[in-house]
Protein backbone atom coordinates (compact mmCIF):
# COMPACT_ATOMS: atom_id res chain seq x y z
CA UNK A 1 0.00 0.00 0.00
CA UNK A 2 1.49 3.68 -0.50
CA UNK A 3 2.52 4.84 2.67
CA UNK A 4 1.45 8.69 3.81
CA UNK A 5 4.49 10.85 3.54
CA UNK A 6 5.95 13.17 6.04
CA UNK A 7 7.81 15.97 4.59
CA UNK A 8 10.02 17.89 6.75
CA UNK A 9 10.25 21.87 4.89
CA UNK A 10 13.51 23.31 5.23
CA UNK A 11 13.25 27.19 4.16
CA UNK A 12 16.42 28.17 3.03
CA UNK A 13 17.69 32.10 3.30
CA UNK A 14 21.13 32.93 2.06
CA UNK A 15 22.22 29.04 2.46
CA UNK A 16 20.63 28.32 5.75
CA UNK A 17 17.98 27.01 7.07
CA UNK A 18 15.65 29.50 8.60
CA UNK A 19 12.30 29.36 9.92
CA UNK A 20 9.82 32.44 10.86
CA UNK A 21 6.20 32.68 12.12
CA UNK A 22 3.67 33.44 9.66
CA UNK A 23 6.41 34.01 6.72
CA UNK A 24 7.85 36.59 9.01
CA UNK A 25 11.16 37.18 11.53
CA UNK A 26 13.06 34.59 10.09
CA UNK A 27 15.93 33.27 12.40
CA UNK A 28 18.68 30.62 11.55
CA UNK A 29 17.86 26.77 12.39
CA UNK A 30 21.00 25.26 11.37
CA UNK A 31 23.32 24.24 8.25
CA UNK A 32 21.40 22.19 5.32
CA UNK A 33 23.11 19.24 4.56
CA UNK A 34 23.61 18.01 8.35
CA UNK A 35 20.20 19.01 8.53
CA UNK A 36 18.83 16.87 5.72
CA UNK A 37 20.93 13.87 6.58
CA UNK A 38 19.46 13.68 10.34
CA UNK A 39 16.23 14.47 8.76
CA UNK A 40 16.41 11.15 6.29
CA UNK A 41 18.14 9.04 9.28
CA UNK A 42 15.05 9.87 11.16
CA UNK A 43 12.66 8.33 9.00
CA UNK A 44 11.69 11.50 6.61
CA UNK A 45 10.03 10.04 3.62
CA UNK A 46 11.05 13.44 1.12
CA UNK A 47 12.16 16.83 2.08
CA UNK A 48 11.35 20.00 0.59
CA UNK A 49 13.64 22.63 0.49
CA UNK A 50 12.57 26.20 -0.17
CA UNK A 51 14.94 28.86 -1.10
CA UNK A 52 12.54 31.97 0.73
CA UNK A 53 14.24 34.77 -0.60
CA UNK A 54 14.76 33.79 -4.60
CA UNK A 55 11.84 34.75 -5.87
CA UNK A 56 10.84 38.13 -4.03
CA UNK A 57 14.73 39.11 -4.90
CA UNK A 58 14.44 38.53 -8.08
CA UNK A 59 17.89 35.35 -8.00
CA UNK A 60 17.93 32.33 -8.53
CA UNK A 61 18.53 29.75 -5.67
CA UNK A 62 22.50 29.08 -4.85
CA UNK A 63 22.89 25.46 -6.53
CA UNK A 64 25.70 24.49 -4.86
CA UNK A 65 24.43 22.68 -1.72
CA UNK A 66 21.44 21.04 -3.92
CA UNK A 67 24.36 18.71 -5.24
CA UNK A 68 25.51 18.29 -1.68
CA UNK A 69 22.48 17.29 -0.54
CA UNK A 70 22.20 14.66 -3.30
CA UNK A 71 25.31 13.44 -2.80
CA UNK A 72 24.45 12.42 0.73
CA UNK A 73 20.78 11.59 1.50
CA UNK A 74 18.87 8.66 -0.26
CA UNK A 75 15.61 9.93 -0.26
CA UNK A 76 13.95 12.35 -2.45
CA UNK A 77 13.91 16.20 -2.40
CA UNK A 78 12.35 18.58 -4.10
CA UNK A 79 13.75 22.37 -4.95
CA UNK A 80 11.72 25.44 -4.62
CA UNK A 81 12.66 29.02 -5.40
CA UNK A 82 12.86 31.41 -8.45
CA UNK A 83 12.70 29.05 -11.04
CA UNK A 84 11.15 30.94 -14.26
CA UNK A 85 12.84 29.00 -17.11
CA UNK A 86 13.47 25.77 -18.30
CA UNK A 87 17.24 26.06 -18.40
CA UNK A 88 17.06 27.16 -14.52
CA UNK A 89 15.12 23.73 -13.92
CA UNK A 90 17.41 21.34 -15.96
CA UNK A 91 20.03 23.04 -14.05
CA UNK A 92 18.38 21.74 -10.61
CA UNK A 93 17.47 18.22 -12.01
CA UNK A 94 20.98 17.65 -13.10
CA UNK A 95 22.18 18.63 -9.72
CA UNK A 96 20.30 15.75 -8.21
CA UNK A 97 17.08 17.37 -7.35
CA UNK A 98 14.10 15.20 -8.15
CA UNK A 99 11.46 17.46 -8.06
CA UNK A 100 11.45 21.68 -8.45
CA UNK A 101 8.95 23.55 -7.01
CA UNK A 102 7.41 26.66 -8.78
CA UNK A 103 5.20 28.86 -7.09
CA UNK A 104 5.38 32.72 -7.68
CA UNK A 105 6.98 32.38 -11.26
CA UNK A 106 3.92 30.03 -12.33
CA UNK A 107 1.33 32.93 -11.05
CA UNK A 108 3.52 35.43 -13.30
CA UNK A 109 3.44 32.85 -16.00
CA UNK A 110 0.94 30.06 -16.02
CA UNK A 111 2.62 28.45 -19.16
CA UNK A 112 5.64 27.61 -17.46
CA UNK A 113 3.89 24.93 -16.03
CA UNK A 114 3.05 23.10 -19.00
CA UNK A 115 6.45 24.23 -20.58
CA UNK A 116 8.42 22.28 -18.05
CA UNK A 117 5.79 19.40 -17.96
CA UNK A 118 6.76 19.02 -22.04
CA UNK A 119 10.35 18.63 -21.38
CA UNK A 120 10.68 16.80 -17.91
CA UNK A 121 7.46 14.72 -17.62
CA UNK A 122 5.06 15.80 -14.74
CA UNK A 123 5.96 13.77 -12.29
CA UNK A 124 8.76 16.33 -11.07
CA UNK A 125 6.30 19.04 -11.47
CA UNK A 126 5.20 20.60 -8.36
CA UNK A 127 2.86 23.88 -7.75
CA UNK A 128 3.14 25.59 -4.56
CA UNK A 129 -0.03 27.49 -3.53
CA UNK A 130 0.48 30.34 -0.37
CA UNK A 131 -3.65 29.80 0.02
CA UNK A 132 -5.28 32.03 3.07
CA UNK A 133 -8.70 32.75 3.80
CA UNK A 134 -10.26 36.04 3.05
CA UNK A 135 -12.44 36.51 6.48
CA UNK A 136 -14.40 39.58 4.22
CA UNK A 137 -15.65 37.40 1.27
CA UNK A 138 -15.45 34.39 3.19
CA UNK A 139 -13.07 32.20 0.45
CA UNK A 140 -9.94 30.81 -0.06
CA UNK A 141 -7.87 33.56 -1.75
CA UNK A 142 -3.57 32.82 -3.31
CA UNK A 143 -0.92 35.08 -2.20
CA UNK A 144 2.34 35.11 -4.40
CA UNK A 145 6.40 36.58 -3.62
CA UNK A 146 5.12 35.54 0.47
CA UNK A 147 8.84 35.08 0.86
CA UNK A 148 9.40 38.88 1.88
CA UNK A 149 6.60 40.49 3.72
CA UNK A 150 7.49 43.66 1.48
CA UNK A 151 6.60 42.05 -1.43
CA UNK A 152 4.05 39.77 -0.72
CA UNK A 153 1.40 40.66 -2.82
CA UNK A 154 -3.01 39.23 -3.19
CA UNK A 155 -3.47 37.57 -6.63
CA UNK A 156 -6.75 37.78 -8.23
CA UNK A 157 -6.74 33.51 -8.07
CA UNK A 158 -9.44 32.17 -5.77
CA UNK A 159 -7.74 28.74 -4.42
CA UNK A 160 -9.84 26.05 -6.13
CA UNK A 161 -9.60 27.86 -9.03
CA UNK A 162 -5.51 27.87 -9.48
CA UNK A 163 -5.99 24.51 -8.13
CA UNK A 164 -7.76 23.51 -11.58
CA UNK A 165 -5.95 25.91 -13.52
CA UNK A 166 -2.55 24.40 -13.05
CA UNK A 167 -3.38 20.44 -12.69
CA UNK A 168 -4.98 21.32 -16.17
CA UNK A 169 -1.61 22.62 -17.06
CA UNK A 170 0.16 19.66 -16.40
CA UNK A 171 1.74 19.87 -12.39
CA UNK A 172 2.87 16.49 -10.94
CA UNK A 173 1.69 17.40 -7.27
CA UNK A 174 0.63 20.52 -5.53
CA UNK A 175 1.78 21.71 -2.11
CA UNK A 176 -0.82 23.84 -0.48
CA UNK A 177 0.34 25.72 1.91
CA UNK A 178 -2.45 27.63 4.27
CA UNK A 179 -1.18 30.67 5.65
CA UNK A 180 -3.43 31.61 8.02
CA UNK A 181 -2.02 28.32 9.68
CA UNK A 182 2.04 28.65 9.66
CA UNK A 183 3.51 28.25 12.52
CA UNK A 184 1.55 28.73 14.80
CA UNK A 185 0.75 24.94 15.36
CA UNK A 186 -2.95 24.83 15.52
CA UNK A 187 -3.29 22.23 13.12
CA UNK A 188 -3.50 21.89 9.45
CA UNK A 189 -6.77 23.33 7.99
CA UNK A 190 -8.42 20.14 7.64
CA UNK A 191 -12.09 22.39 6.17
CA UNK A 192 -9.63 23.76 3.36
CA UNK A 193 -7.47 20.64 2.97
CA UNK A 194 -10.41 18.62 2.53
CA UNK A 195 -12.22 21.10 -0.08
CA UNK A 196 -9.00 20.89 -2.28
CA UNK A 197 -8.64 17.34 -2.07
CA UNK A 198 -11.81 16.71 -3.59
CA UNK A 199 -10.73 18.63 -6.68
CA UNK A 200 -7.28 17.77 -6.64
CA UNK A 201 -6.21 14.71 -8.95
CA UNK A 202 -2.47 14.54 -8.57
CA UNK A 203 -0.96 13.61 -4.73
CA UNK A 204 -1.45 16.56 -2.50
CA UNK A 205 0.81 18.31 0.45
CA UNK A 206 -0.58 19.93 3.23
CA UNK A 207 1.50 22.53 4.40
CA UNK A 208 1.11 25.15 7.70
CA UNK A 209 -0.11 24.51 11.32
CA UNK A 210 1.21 21.28 12.43
CA UNK A 211 1.90 21.27 16.37
CA UNK A 212 1.00 18.03 17.35
CA UNK A 213 1.15 14.27 16.25
CA UNK A 214 -2.76 14.09 16.18
CA UNK A 215 -2.68 16.92 13.76
CA UNK A 216 -0.99 14.47 11.33
CA UNK A 217 -3.02 11.87 11.65
CA UNK A 218 -6.05 14.28 11.82
CA UNK A 219 -4.52 15.53 7.86
CA UNK A 220 -4.41 12.26 6.83
CA UNK A 221 -7.45 10.30 8.32
CA UNK A 222 -10.12 13.67 7.43
CA UNK A 223 -8.55 15.79 4.38
CA UNK A 224 -7.06 12.43 2.89
CA UNK A 225 -3.66 14.04 1.73
CA UNK A 226 -1.12 12.25 0.08
CA UNK A 227 1.76 13.64 2.35
CA UNK A 228 2.72 16.03 5.54
CA UNK A 229 4.52 19.07 5.46
CA UNK A 230 6.33 20.57 8.80
CA UNK A 231 9.15 22.28 9.73
CA UNK A 232 9.04 24.09 12.85
CA UNK A 233 7.67 21.08 14.97
CA UNK A 234 10.41 19.41 13.46
CA UNK A 235 13.51 21.96 13.92
CA UNK A 236 12.09 22.45 17.13
CA UNK A 237 12.23 18.65 18.42
CA UNK A 238 8.54 19.27 19.63
CA UNK A 239 7.83 16.24 17.40
CA UNK A 240 10.12 13.09 16.44
CA UNK A 241 9.89 11.80 12.98
CA UNK A 242 10.37 8.28 14.59
CA UNK A 243 8.01 8.51 17.28
CA UNK A 244 5.40 9.87 14.94
CA UNK A 245 5.35 7.40 12.21
CA UNK A 246 5.09 4.92 15.05
CA UNK A 247 2.01 6.59 16.14
CA UNK A 248 0.83 7.22 12.81
CA UNK A 249 1.47 2.88 12.24
CA UNK A 250 -0.26 2.30 15.58
CA UNK A 251 -3.55 3.95 14.62
CA UNK A 252 -3.68 2.20 11.53
CA UNK A 253 -2.28 4.92 8.61
CA UNK A 254 -0.14 3.02 6.01
CA UNK A 255 3.61 4.35 7.16
CA UNK A 256 7.05 3.39 5.78
CA UNK A 257 8.88 2.68 9.41
CA UNK B 1 49.14 -7.95 -14.36
CA UNK B 2 48.53 -8.86 -10.82
CA UNK B 3 45.09 -10.68 -9.16
CA UNK B 4 44.52 -6.84 -7.75
CA UNK B 5 44.53 -4.86 -10.82
CA UNK B 6 42.36 -7.75 -12.88
CA UNK B 7 39.73 -7.77 -10.46
CA UNK B 8 39.49 -3.61 -10.41
CA UNK B 9 39.52 -2.97 -14.29
CA UNK B 10 36.79 -5.90 -14.35
CA UNK B 11 34.80 -4.13 -11.99
CA UNK B 12 33.99 -0.83 -13.50
CA UNK B 13 29.79 0.16 -13.22
CA UNK B 14 28.83 2.69 -16.36
CA UNK B 15 25.72 4.55 -15.99
CA UNK B 16 24.42 5.28 -19.71
CA UNK B 17 24.88 8.94 -20.28
CA UNK B 18 21.62 9.03 -21.59
CA UNK B 19 21.42 12.73 -20.93
CA UNK B 20 18.43 12.54 -18.73
CA UNK B 21 18.08 14.15 -15.09
CA UNK B 22 18.65 11.88 -12.71
CA UNK B 23 22.43 10.65 -13.68
CA UNK B 24 23.80 12.06 -10.92
CA UNK B 25 21.68 10.92 -8.09
CA UNK B 26 22.28 7.36 -9.58
CA UNK B 27 25.77 8.34 -9.52
CA UNK B 28 25.67 9.67 -5.70
CA UNK B 29 24.04 6.30 -4.96
CA UNK B 30 26.98 3.79 -6.13
CA UNK B 31 29.45 6.61 -4.97
CA UNK B 32 27.96 6.02 -1.35
CA UNK B 33 28.51 2.39 -1.63
CA UNK B 34 31.59 2.98 -2.80
CA UNK B 35 31.58 1.56 -5.99
CA UNK B 36 34.14 2.17 -8.78
CA UNK B 37 31.52 3.81 -11.37
CA UNK B 38 31.75 6.45 -14.50
CA UNK B 39 28.88 7.84 -16.73
CA UNK B 40 29.60 7.52 -20.50
CA UNK B 41 28.31 7.41 -23.73
CA UNK B 42 31.75 6.12 -24.99
CA UNK B 43 30.88 2.82 -26.95
CA UNK B 44 34.31 1.53 -25.47
CA UNK B 45 33.65 2.11 -21.92
CA UNK B 46 30.15 0.60 -21.66
CA UNK B 47 31.01 -2.48 -23.76
CA UNK B 48 34.04 -3.04 -21.34
CA UNK B 49 31.93 -2.31 -17.87
CA UNK B 50 31.39 -4.90 -16.02
CA UNK B 51 27.51 -3.75 -15.74
CA UNK B 52 25.75 -1.29 -16.73
CA UNK B 53 23.14 1.19 -15.92
CA UNK B 54 20.08 2.51 -17.73
CA UNK B 55 18.81 6.09 -15.73
CA UNK B 56 15.67 8.02 -17.43
CA UNK B 57 13.35 10.38 -16.52
CA UNK B 58 11.03 12.08 -18.24
CA UNK B 59 9.60 10.58 -21.49
CA UNK B 60 9.94 7.25 -23.36
CA UNK B 61 9.73 8.71 -27.22
CA UNK B 62 12.53 11.59 -25.54
CA UNK B 63 14.71 9.06 -24.13
CA UNK B 64 14.28 6.88 -27.25
CA UNK B 65 15.27 10.21 -29.19
CA UNK B 66 18.23 10.45 -27.18
CA UNK B 67 19.77 6.50 -27.84
CA UNK B 68 19.29 7.74 -31.06
CA UNK B 69 20.96 10.59 -31.28
CA UNK B 70 23.77 8.92 -29.13
CA UNK B 71 24.16 5.62 -32.03
CA UNK B 72 23.86 3.64 -28.05
CA UNK B 73 20.84 1.55 -29.68
CA UNK B 74 22.14 -1.32 -31.01
CA UNK B 75 25.51 -1.24 -28.52
CA UNK B 76 22.88 -1.62 -25.47
CA UNK B 77 21.04 -4.36 -27.47
CA UNK B 78 24.30 -6.15 -28.03
CA UNK B 79 25.40 -6.67 -24.33
CA UNK B 80 26.15 -9.81 -22.71
CA UNK B 81 26.57 -8.52 -18.89
CA UNK B 82 24.52 -7.08 -16.51
CA UNK B 83 22.22 -4.14 -17.66
CA UNK B 84 19.68 -2.58 -15.31
CA UNK B 85 17.44 -0.18 -16.42
CA UNK B 86 16.13 2.51 -13.38
CA UNK B 87 12.41 3.88 -13.96
CA UNK B 88 12.08 5.24 -17.49
CA UNK B 89 15.00 3.29 -18.01
CA UNK B 90 13.41 -0.22 -17.30
CA UNK B 91 10.28 1.27 -19.58
CA UNK B 92 12.93 1.44 -22.42
CA UNK B 93 13.80 -2.17 -22.10
CA UNK B 94 10.56 -3.14 -23.09
CA UNK B 95 8.78 -3.58 -26.89
CA UNK B 96 6.64 -0.98 -26.69
CA UNK B 97 5.66 2.34 -24.96
CA UNK B 98 2.12 4.36 -25.34
CA UNK B 99 3.42 7.40 -23.43
CA UNK B 100 4.05 9.78 -26.39
CA UNK B 101 5.25 12.80 -24.70
CA UNK B 102 3.23 14.99 -27.75
CA UNK B 103 5.94 13.81 -29.98
CA UNK B 104 3.67 11.79 -31.76
CA UNK B 105 0.24 9.54 -31.94
CA UNK B 106 1.89 6.35 -32.24
CA UNK B 107 3.32 3.87 -29.60
CA UNK B 108 7.17 4.18 -28.97
CA UNK B 109 9.38 1.30 -29.88
CA UNK B 110 11.74 0.79 -27.31
CA UNK B 111 14.90 -1.61 -27.14
CA UNK B 112 12.72 -4.75 -27.40
CA UNK B 113 14.65 -6.75 -24.68
CA UNK B 114 12.15 -7.79 -22.37
CA UNK B 115 9.10 -8.80 -24.58
CA UNK B 116 6.66 -6.54 -22.63
CA UNK B 117 4.12 -3.50 -23.14
CA UNK B 118 4.51 -0.35 -21.38
CA UNK B 119 0.92 1.19 -20.57
CA UNK B 120 -0.79 3.38 -18.38
CA UNK B 121 -1.22 2.90 -14.72
CA UNK B 122 -4.99 2.25 -14.26
CA UNK B 123 -4.87 3.58 -10.50
CA UNK B 124 -8.58 2.90 -10.25
CA UNK B 125 -9.05 6.75 -9.19
CA UNK B 126 -5.84 7.39 -6.79
CA UNK B 127 -4.15 10.60 -7.29
CA UNK B 128 -1.45 10.27 -10.43
CA UNK B 129 1.16 10.25 -10.81
CA UNK B 130 1.72 6.40 -8.47
CA UNK B 131 4.42 8.92 -6.21
CA UNK B 132 5.68 8.07 -3.21
CA UNK B 133 6.85 4.77 -0.97
CA UNK B 134 5.03 1.39 -1.89
CA UNK B 135 5.73 -1.58 -1.15
CA UNK B 136 7.12 -4.65 -3.16
CA UNK B 137 6.38 -8.46 -3.47
CA UNK B 138 9.76 -10.11 -4.56
CA UNK B 139 10.89 -13.07 -6.67
CA UNK B 140 13.91 -14.82 -6.37
CA UNK B 141 16.10 -12.80 -9.09
CA UNK B 142 19.79 -12.20 -6.70
CA UNK B 143 18.42 -8.22 -7.29
CA UNK B 144 16.07 -9.23 -4.56
CA UNK B 145 18.67 -10.94 -2.40
CA UNK B 146 17.93 -10.19 1.12
CA UNK B 147 14.83 -7.79 0.67
CA UNK B 148 11.41 -8.82 2.07
CA UNK B 149 8.55 -9.23 0.99
CA UNK B 150 6.23 -6.06 2.06
CA UNK B 151 9.99 -3.40 2.05
CA UNK B 152 8.99 0.04 0.73
CA UNK B 153 10.83 1.79 -1.83
CA UNK B 154 10.25 4.92 -3.50
CA UNK B 155 8.47 5.60 -7.21
CA UNK B 156 7.12 8.66 -9.48
CA UNK B 157 5.67 7.12 -12.71
CA UNK B 158 2.10 7.15 -14.45
CA UNK B 159 2.62 4.16 -16.70
CA UNK B 160 3.57 0.75 -16.21
CA UNK B 161 4.36 -2.62 -17.79
CA UNK B 162 1.58 -4.99 -16.58
CA UNK B 163 2.35 -8.26 -14.74
CA UNK B 164 3.80 -10.91 -17.08
CA UNK B 165 6.14 -14.02 -17.24
CA UNK B 166 8.88 -11.19 -17.03
CA UNK B 167 7.87 -9.66 -14.10
CA UNK B 168 10.72 -9.63 -10.95
CA UNK B 169 8.87 -7.72 -8.42
CA UNK B 170 5.48 -6.66 -8.36
CA UNK B 171 3.84 -4.06 -6.44
CA UNK B 172 -0.07 -2.46 -6.29
CA UNK B 173 -1.48 1.23 -6.83
CA UNK B 174 -4.92 0.85 -8.09
CA UNK B 175 -3.81 -2.31 -9.80
CA UNK B 176 -1.07 -4.81 -9.63
CA UNK B 177 2.07 -4.15 -11.58
CA UNK B 178 5.67 -4.85 -12.54
CA UNK B 179 7.80 -3.49 -10.02
CA UNK B 180 10.75 -4.55 -11.61
CA UNK B 181 10.91 -6.74 -14.81
CA UNK B 182 13.96 -8.46 -16.75
CA UNK B 183 15.06 -11.35 -18.68
CA UNK B 184 18.39 -12.85 -19.45
CA UNK B 185 21.14 -10.43 -18.55
CA UNK B 186 18.42 -7.11 -19.04
CA UNK B 187 16.55 -6.43 -16.27
CA UNK B 188 14.96 -3.19 -14.45
CA UNK B 189 13.46 -1.26 -11.60
CA UNK B 190 10.28 0.94 -12.05
CA UNK B 191 10.87 2.37 -8.43
CA UNK B 192 13.72 4.21 -8.03
CA UNK B 193 16.70 2.42 -5.96
CA UNK B 194 18.68 5.66 -5.68
CA UNK B 195 16.07 7.45 -3.53
CA UNK B 196 15.05 4.07 -2.02
CA UNK B 197 16.89 4.55 1.56
CA UNK B 198 18.34 1.15 2.57
CA UNK B 199 16.41 -0.96 1.09
CA UNK B 200 17.44 0.69 -2.16
CA UNK B 201 20.98 0.69 -0.86
CA UNK B 202 20.84 -3.04 -0.56
CA UNK B 203 18.72 -3.48 -4.11
CA UNK B 204 22.23 -1.76 -6.01
CA UNK B 205 24.63 -3.44 -3.81
CA UNK B 206 23.49 -6.92 -5.36
CA UNK B 207 23.45 -5.20 -8.64
CA UNK B 208 27.12 -4.58 -7.88
CA UNK B 209 27.55 -8.30 -6.67
CA UNK B 210 26.89 -9.61 -9.70
CA UNK B 211 29.02 -9.26 -13.28
CA UNK B 212 32.34 -9.82 -10.77
CA UNK B 213 33.04 -13.49 -11.33
CA UNK B 214 33.15 -14.03 -15.49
Amino acid sequence: MLAKRIVPCLDVRDGKVVKGVQFRNHEIVGDIVPLAARYAEEGADELVFYDITASAHDRVIDKSWVSRVAEQIDIPFCVAGGIKTIEQAREKLAFGADKISINSPALTDPSLISRLQDEFGRQCIVIGIDSYYDESTDSYKVKQFTGDEAATKDTQWYTQDWVEEVQKRGCGEIVLNVMNQDGVRGGYDIKQLSLIRAICDVPLIASGGAGTMEHFKDVFELAKVDAALAASVFHKGIIDIGELKQYLHANNIAIRL
Amino acid sequence: MTQQSVSSSNDLTVIIDTGCANLSSVRFAFERLNANVVVSADFDVIRSAARVVLPGVGTAGAAMDALKQKNLIELIKSLTQPVMGVCLGMQMLASLSNEHGGRSEQDITCLGLVPTDIGDLDSKGLPLPHMGWNQIDVGDHPLFSGIENGSYVYFVHSYRAPISEYTLASSTYGESFSAAIGKHNFFGVQFHPEKSAKIGAQILQNFLNMGTSQ
